[in-house]
C-alpha cells in the first residue's frame, strides 16, 4: 500500500515536465537578448562606452534568467526548493567573488602604483609618518 | 498514559483513509538530478573565479594587442548562435524522450553534437589564429586570463560532447531505460548550463572587451 498519490506512468525522478512552447519561447527570447547587444556593440549605436557596457550587462543578466527558467526549468518548487536554495547560495558567492575581486584589485592598482600619488601635495607627503 | 496511547489508534480506527499529508513540497524518488545540480553550482564557482580573474587582468595588455584589435565579433556571433541552436535541439531531444521516441530523440542528440562540434571548431580556429599572430596565452595577463576562461568553457563543451556520444551508444544499445533517461536529463542540465556560462563569456569578454 503506497501513500503516493501520483499515478504517472513514468518513474518519478523529480524531472521537470518540459513543453515545446516553453523551449520555443525561451529560444526566441534568447535570440532577441543576444542579437540586440551584438547589434549595439558592432553597429556602434551608443557612443558612450560606459552606458553601452551597462546595457550589455543588463541584457546578459536577463538572458541568464531566461535560460534558467525556460531551459534549466528553475522554479522555487523543483526538488523541494533545494535547487533554488543551492542557486541562491551560489549566486551570492559569485557576486561576492566578482565584485570583491574587481573592487579590491582596482583600488590596489590605483593606490599602490609607484609615482601615481598625484593627489598628494608636498606638504602632505612630508607629514607622513 | 493509556489516554496517550489510545488517541492515535482510535483516530485510525475511526477514519481508515485519513491521509497523513505533510505540508511540504513533493520529494523526488531519486536525488541524482539534485546532486548534479549541486555539481553544476560548484562548477559555476570555478567559472566565477575565472571571470573575476579576467575582470581584474582583462585590461593588462603589457604593451601587447588589445581585445578591440584581436576579437572578431562576427565569428563570436556565429559561435553564439551555434551554441544557442544546440541548446534548443537538446530541448527538442528531451521532448522526444518524454514521448518515448528513441529514433527522433537520437537524431536531435546527433544534431546537438554537430552544433557543439561546430562551436569547438570555430573556437579552435580562433585560438590558432590568435597564437599564430603572436597573441598566445604567454603574451600578456589579458591573454592568459582570456585563454584560461574561454579554454575552460571549451573544455567543458568537449567533455559534454564525449558524454553525448557515450549516451548515444548507451541509448542505442539499451534503449530509453529509466537510468538512460536520467542521464539524458543530467546532460541536458550540463549543456544548458554551458550556454548560460557562454552568455557571460560573450558579454563580459568579447562585447565588453572591444569597448574602449
Amino acid at each position: 500500500m503506497s501513500t503516493h498519490t501520483e499515478s504517472h506512468d513514468h518513474p518519478d525522478d523529480g524531472a521537470p515536465h518540459s513543453t515545446l512552447k516553453g523551449y520555443m519561447l525561451g529560444f526566441f527570447l534568447a535570440i532577441f537578448l543576444t542579437a540586440v547587444p551584438f547589434w549595439l556593440v558592432m553597429g556602434k549605436v551608443i557612443p558612450n562606452a560606459q552606458t553601452l557596457a551597462v546595457i550589455v550587462l543588463v541584457f546578459a543578466a536577463v538572458q541568464i534568467v531566461v535560460h534558467m527558467i525556460y531551459f534549466l526549468h528553475m522554479n522555487a518548487h523543483s526538488e523541494g526548493g533545494w535547487n533554488m536554495l543551492a542557486l541562491m547560495f551560489t549566486a551570492i558567492l559569485v557576486v561576492i567573488t566578482l565584485s570583491g575581486s574587481i573592487w579590491v584589485m582596482y583600488h590596489l592598482n590605483s593606490n599602490m602604483m609607484p609615482g601615481m600619488s598625484h593627489d598628494m601635495t608636498e606638504q602632505q607627503a612630508k607629514s607622513l609618518p | 498514559m493509556s489516554d496517550i496511547n489510545a488517541m492515535p489508534s482510535t483516530a485510525v480506527a475511526n477514519n481508515q483513509d485519513v491521509e497523513f499529508w505533510m505540508k511540504e513540497d513533493h520529494h523526488p524518488a531519486n536525488g541524482t538530478l539534485l546532486g548534479f545540480w549541486i555539481y553544476l553550482m560548484s562548477d559555476c564557482l570555478i567559472f566565477a573565479c575565472l571571470f573575476a580573474t579576467y575582470g581584474v587582468l582583462g585590461r593588462s595588455y603589457a604593451g601587447g594587442p588589445t581585445g578591440a584589435e584581436l576579437f572578431d565579433l562576427s565569428l563570436v556571433a556565429v559561435n553564439t548562435s551555434l551554441l544557442l541552436l544546440s541548446s534548443i535541439t537538446y530541448g527538442l531531444a528531451v521532448l522526444e524522450m518524454q514521448k518515448n521516441r528513441r529514433g527522433t530523440m537520437m537524431a536531435w542528440l546527433v544534431v546537438t553534437g554537430l552544433f557543439g562540434l561546430g562551436f569547438l571548431g570555430i573556437e579552435m580556429y580562433e585560438f590558432a589564429e590568435l597564437i599564430h599572430r603572436g597573441a598566445g596565452p604567454q603574451r600578456s595577463a589579458f591573454l592568459s586570463s582570456f585563454f584560461t576562461l574561454v579554454g575552460t568553457h571549451g573544455l567543458h563543451v568537449t567533455f559534454g560532447i564525449v558524454w553525448l556520444i557515450t549516451l548515444l551508444f548507451q541509448v542505442g544499445r539499451f534503449g530509453l531505460t529509466p537510468a538512460n533517461k536520467r542521464r539524458i536529463l543530467c546532460l541536458s542540465m550540463f549543456w544548458h548550463f554551458l550556454d548560460v556560462v557562454w552568455v557571460g563569456v560573450f558579454t563580459f569578454v568579447y562585447l565588453m572587451g572591444v569597448l574602449p
